[in-house]
């Protein structure tokens, strides 16, 4: 129990532990003095929708243009893969491509289908099948490792050209800070205890799960 | 050290590798499935060991072609020009970018060759039953599984490079033929991470008689 004054009427009271979702309001004059967050997963989502918008940019604008010689170049993520296919080397294509773009929008876009529907218990079961997806992909999202690939890259061309970075380079810089974010906030326990059970029975709901209630508080 | 442990396995409880439930099925065999998630229970994974050597082994032959043959070849004034993994780390130091040649270098030589060794160490002390060192092994196992993907670092200098520098008929790139094995590396290293099951390193510490499926 901690005690705290109203910053609005300056009444001295007693906050006691508030459940998840809890606020507690000032006895006399109404204030919201604390409010514990009604749901951790809330924070994941809006660092999931952000990571997924950051990814559409990444992967919509150029990455960087190079010019040489009165002659430009510019290319995006699929472009580099895209190069590979056209140069002869499709195996090596087809791996860049999944490592660079479908491992990682599809990790992330199956986290947000997942996030989404978790948020009012309980799931229905593919939301787990779903979560299953997204581990299989998470390993094989490389963003980061194709990020340090192109700054050797443009290391090596730039003996040869000048080159411009473009918009989709801070993009893929903002998804990458975004997904180590999602990466160490995310707790599988916490969406698998909302799913419901495969053999038909629901999940346990534990007592602290109450979303939206509201405490006063004690003077 | 002292204090009594008992693992999941030999207490008859088995813990879904998806969803993490720990249940207690009917009879030693086949433990069935998971009652939430639905996915299939096992006690350990099924033939790690088998799948974890052959993936290393394919990774470790595929590995002298990967570093043998040149991953780039640069046509300039009609010219072309081979390079392999460690030509595109001896031009970074040439020109003035060590640190960047150090990294290519670990993430690209000496990364992939780490992890076949450390997880052919693994593989020979579990079959071995070895139970000294458990939590040694047990890290080097989680850096294995956490360096993996970054092995992948030459695959995208070498795509980028080819996408960027295609200014004929000055000057083009086009991927080598080592490219190919050296993803094949580690990818396969990769899988071969993943399907160890880490449990059978403390398997001979805890309880010699949990069956290896």
């Amino acid at each position: 129990m901690e005690t705290i004054a109203c910053p609005d009427c300056d009444l001295l009271q007693r906050i006691p532990p508030l459940p998840r979702g809890g606020k507690a309001r000032c006895a006399r004059c109404g204030e919201t003095l604390v409010s514990r967050q009604s749901n951790p997963l809330d924070r994941l989502l809006a660092l999931t929708v952000a990571a997924a918008l950051a990814l559409i940019v990444a992967n919509t604008m150029p990455l960087m243009g190079l010019s040489a010689v009165g002659r430009e170049a510019s290319t995006t993520i699929i472009g580099g893969a895209y190069e590979m296919w056209l140069q002869g080397s499709q195996i090596t294509a087809v791996v860049v491509a999944f490592c660079a773009v479908i491992a990682p929008a599809g990790h992330v876009a199956f986290l947000l289908v997942v996030l989404l529907a978790v948020r009012r218990p309980p799931a229905p079961r593919w939301v787990g099948e779903m979560l299953r997806s997204a581990h299989l992909m998470e390993p094989w999202s490389m963003t980061e490792v194709m990020m340090l690939g192109i700054l050797v890259a443009l290391v090596k061309i730039a003996e040869l050209a000048t080159v411009i970075p473009g918009l989709g380079m801070y993009a893929a810089g903002a998804f990458i800070v975004l997904l180590a974010a999602i990466i160490v906030s995310f707790e599988p326990h916490e969406i698998w205890s909302r799913v419901e059970w495969a053999d038909g029975t629901k999940p346990p709901v534990r007592p602290d799960d109450g979303v939206g209630a509201e405490t006063g508080a004690a003077q | 050290m002292s204090a009594p442990t008992l693992s999941a396995a030999p207490a008859g409880i088995v813990s879904c590798l998806t969803c993490g439930l720990l249940s207690r099925p009917a009879g030693a065999g086949s433990p069935g499935y998971c009652p939430r998630c639905g996915a299939r229970l096992v006690w350990r994974r099924q033939h790690s060991i088998q799948y974890t050597w052959a993936l290393l082994i394919a990774a470790a032959i595929f590995y002298i072609p990967a570093n043998a043959l040149p991953v780039l070849g640069t046509t300039a004034l009609g010219e072309t020009e081979f390079d392999t993994i460690i030509g595109g780390v001896i031009f970074l130091y040439k020109t003035g970018s060590w640190p960047l040649a150090l990294i290519v270098l670990i993430a690209s030589i000496m990364i992939p060759l780490g992890k076949i060794l450390a997880l052919a160490y693994l593989l020979i002390t579990v079959q071995r039953g070895s139970a000294r060192n458990s939590h040694e092994r047990a890290r080097i196992y989680r850096l294995v599984e956490f360096i993996g993907k970054w092995s992948m670092l030459d695959v995208f200098v070498d795509a980028f490079t080819v996408a960027l520098v295609q200014l004929q008929p000055l000057m083009s790139v086009e991927p080598g033929l080592g490219v190919i094995f050296f993803m094949a590396v580690v990818v396969m290293t990769m899988l071969a991470a993943q399907s160890f099951d880490p449990r059978l390193i403390w398997d001979a510490a805890s309880h010699p008689r949990v069956r290896h499926g």
